[in-house]
């Protein structure tokens, strides 16, 4: 595909890499914020081959793993329900709840459909006018605007049998409080390319200034994210903490401006509770006023539902990078891939799910896992 | 989160009031909503995720870009790093066996 | 769901790393979800804890895609699959095609020489005739291809709203030959492991039909048979060790399986796996990985070292082996894992998938 295999070029990431080599004199811990990018780094590899003095801290970006336990159970009530047809991305369904996943529901006769684009929901709803069709709003700032112009669609076309359970997140939010913690080992962040792609820039230079770290804009690609990393390190390496932008191909300063518009349109700044984490002030959306008889929490009266998040999780200390993932009394026993109890263990990238799989490996690390990156990634890459 | 990737415009239309592209992703087919970028045109690129068409691609930012990889490793070969000489070795002799 | 409960309560202890690879969790699953039929994790489990224990036998230990049964001095292949594909006609293929080629390559894996098949179907009340016809035909000109018979089968109609439509059964048998020994517990360090052409082509003509993609070039389903190919091989190396058909869970769940059964690691060069460019665009688009997509034309070999590049030649020759290609080796390293070298020199796990893969959007 034009414009995303020349970001995957081995020759040039050869020469990232020795540029990054010959930068970095001393240890350096940055966080990719994204779950994309996390994605993308074990896909390829890419922790292995950095320098081991740079360790990549795997940041709260994905947002399935991040979306908190209480409305995953809102979300498996509702699609319990007869007469409701349930559409979400195909990466919510196996995420757990308090005692089920969405394909248990599934099979207990709940109508639960797989979809690419809200908008496909959206269509289900003109389909079905006798039933209701709720989509699961999950998402950062770039899902946001697509889940927005669905339900300013719905309102416009008068398809009152659509409704949208959200759990939006915002990143800036939680980078403050990842920051604000004086413990925070962070020293530098890769930000979210395609959340930038629709916000563009400007929240940032603040927070660089507030807290002295340097915050590159960064795409996804193999090249892309070398280029976050060996703009970060260039500037830890200086003594500067400056916004700067690896990604220019997809991200303006002003990012979109009609997707923005329409997210202040549809949306209103909440609190949110992040899986694992807790609650992180201002760092959600909900419907805004205008837009409330959207509301699936409302319309199936699912606000009553609250659900405790397990206290022995200490998925928060591991995201910055405070606590190695076996260090934690819940890992590898009650919090394993397959019944995770915070948002590290449920997603495949998450540091813990991470630790978990290389440890089978037999290299008692995991690449860049909360902490323990070099001697990890050392042995794993010998093995080959 | 957010997997988005680049997709060349192949025709614009307006269904239902909105505003939507067929878009080429390099052989795979797909409707794309454009309603966030109403100025893109016939043959642009954009990154898409969702269904919806999020920002365009800077193809001369991205050839830039390109350029740019490629002299900082022009300026490291003079310096003959021995990692990159290292890793390219292995590579090669990766491939061969 | 008594059963289910007993085999729950006696199961193994509280989850720990060694155990991790077969793990209990079936109290979590009170009902089937659909992952259990995706090849997987899920699968696995289910046969452990819920088949294999209420059969019992050593045939059913092998664990491989047929059995290998001798019978009044003959050695067979022996083996069963059901197919309930939507849509039941895709690009390149149907559920007929399928049907046959599925139970054809099964027996294929195991060296046979496929002979009769049974052919059961399964009718929704209300599917038009000439659907079920156009099926019947399907499985005929496939059986035909193949050289295999349909030699005995049945026919059900489920209520309306209890079916999709049609669903198939197909079992078969093969003669295997002398000194033939295919197995997975038989791949050895040192094995190169060799796929006979590019991966992903059906599960993505499948899933472009579901997702609403369009391809501007032709994405066909590689349904084919094997046994063909199979015997190409046999012919220049008798004693090749392992054969697999990637199906569901793709080339990842075969190799992983393999790297079970036969206690051994593995490790692929993710740049020498053939993968089309349109079947890599559409995983990316969808959030999908091609290593994890149903092939059902394809087959990976272990071989001994010193035959590799005359079964590859072999292979080559081959109509259905014309992209075949060494991917990697069987290693005496992390035993029981596959480890993918990526294009850039890192290093990768390809884990055991747990369902079926679904678009994602992270």
């Amino acid at each position: 595909m034009r414009y995303l295999e020349e970001f995957q070029d081995p020759a040039l990431a050869q020469r990232l890499l020795a540029d990054i080599r010959a930068t970095v004199t001393r240890p350096w811990a940055l966080m990719e914020v994204c779950g994309g990018q996390t994605h993308s780094i074990i896909r390829h590899g890419l922790d292995q081959l950095l320098p081991e003095e740079i360790e990549l801290i795997h940041g709260p970006g994905c947002p399935v793993c991040v979306t908190p336990l209480e409305v995953i159970d809102k979300a498996l009530e509702i699609a319990a329900r007869p007469g409701v047809i349930f559409c979400s991305f195909g990466d919510m369904l196996r995420v757990p709840g308090s005692d089920r996943d969405l394909f248990q529901v599934k099979s207990a006769g709940g109508d639960v459909r797989v979809v690419y684009s809200p908008l496909d929901a959206l269509r289900i709803a003109q389909d079905n006018p006798q039933r209701q069709v709720v989509f699961f709003g999950i998402g950062f700032e770039t899902t946001a605007p697509p889940d927005a112009m669905t339900v300013h669609q719905a309102s416009r076309l008068g398809i009152r049998n659509f409704s949208l359970l959200v759990s939006h997140v915002r990143v800036p939010p939680a980078i403050m409080a990842l920051m604000e913690s004086p413990t925070c080992r962070v020293q530098g962040f890769l930000a979210a390319g395609h959340v930038c792609s629709v916000m563009g820039t400007a929240e940032y230079p603040e927070l660089a200034e507030r807290y002295r770290v340097p915050i590159v804009v960064t795409g996804f690609e193999p090249l892309d994210i070398l280029e976050g990393v060996r703009l970060a390190v260039r500037q830890l390496e200086r003594g500067e903490a400056k916004v700067e932008n690896a990604y220019p191909r997809a991200v303006r300063e002003e990012g979109n401006p009609a997707a923005r518009a329409m997210i202040e349109d549809v949306f209103e700044v909440t609190d949110r509770a992040w899986r694992g984490i807790g609650t992180i002030p201002g760092s959600g959306w909900q419907l805004s006023e205008k837009y409330r008889e959207f509301d699936a929490e409302r319309r199936f009266s699912v606000g009553g539902i609250t659900t405790v998040e397990p206290a022995e999780c200490r998925s928060g200390e591991v995201l910055q990078g405070l606590l190695k993932p076996h260090e934690c009394g819940a890992f590898g026993t009650v919090c394993t891939p397959r019944t995770p109890l915070g948002a590290t263990m449920v997603s495949s990238e998450g540091a813990c799910a991470a630790y978990y799989l290389y440890r089978r490996l037999g290299t008692g690390a995991p690449a860049a896992a909360g902490g323990s990156a070099a001697v990890g990634s050392r042995e794993v890459s010998s093995v080959g | 989160m957010c997997l988005a990737v680049p997709g060349k415009v192949l025709e614009i239309e307006e269904r239902d009031g909105t505003r939507m592209a067929v878009v080429d992703f390099g052989g795979v087919v797909k409707d794309v909503c454009l309603e966030y970028l109403p100025d893109l045109e016939v043959g642009e690129y954009a990154i898409v995720h969702v269904g919806f068409a999020l920002q365009k691609l800077d193809e001369e930012s991205a050839l830039r870009t390109l350029e740019l990889f490629a002299e900082i490793g022009a300026l490291q070969e003079e310096f003959g790093d021995p990692w990159v000489s290292a890793a390219e070795a292995a590579a090669g002799g990766e491939e061969q066996r | 769901m008594a059963e289910l409960t007993d085999v729950e309560s006696t199961a193994a202890p509280a989850p720990d790393f060694d155990g991790w690879s077969c793990p209990l969790p079936l109290r979590d699953q009170p009902r089937i979800v659909l992952g259990h039929g995706g090849g997987g994790v899920l699968s696995a489990e289910l046969v452990q804890h819920v088949f294999a224990p209420a059969y019992g036998g050593p045939v059913l230990e092998q664990g491989g895609d047929a059995a290998t049964v001798t019978l009044g001095g003959a050695r067979l292949a022996f083996s069963t699959d059901s197919y309930v594909v939507r849509p039941l006609f895709f690009p390149g293929g149907s559920i007929g095609d399928l049907a046959v080629n599925g139970t054809v390559n099964d027996l294929a894996m195991a060296g046979a020489r496929p002979a009769y098949l049974s052919c059961g179907f399964i009718l929704e009340e209300g599917v038009e005739t000439s659907v079920v016809a156009r099926v019947a035909q399907a499985v005929g000109a496939a059986a035909r291809a193949a050289g295999v018979e349909i030699a005995t089968g049945d026919t059900k109609v489920v209520e309306s709203g209890h079916g999709d439509g049609i669903y198939l059964n197909t079992a078969g048998i093969g003669l295997i030959p002398d000194g033939v020994d295919l197995r997975p517990q038989r791949a050895r360090p040192g094995d190169v492991v060799i796929v006979s052409g590019e991966i992903g082509v059906h599960g993505v003509a499948v899933m472009s039909v579901r997702e609403g993609l369009e391809f501007g070039a032709d994405v066909r389903s590689d349904s084919a048979p094997l046994a063909g190919l199979v015997q190409a091989m046999l012919a220049v190396e008798p004693d090749l060790h392992v054969l697999r058909d990637p199906t569901r869970g793709g080339l990842a769940a075969s190799l992983n399986e393999i790297a079970a059964a036969a206690g051994t690691g593995v490790v692929i060069r993710e740049r020498a796996v053939p993968v089309p460019q349109l079947v890599a665009n559409a995983c990316a688009i969808l959030g999908l990985d091609p290593f994890y997509v149903a092939n059902e034309g394809k087959l990976v070999a272990f071989v001994p070292r010193e035959s590799a590049d005359a079964v590859l030649e072999a292979m080559r020759a081959h109509p259905q082996g014309v992209g075949a290609a060494v991917i990697g080796e069987c290693v005496d390293e992390h035993h029981g894992m596959v480890v993918a070298r990526t294009g850039l020199g890192g290093t990768r796990v390809v884990d055991l998938p747990i369902g079926e893969q679904l678009p994602r959007i992270c």
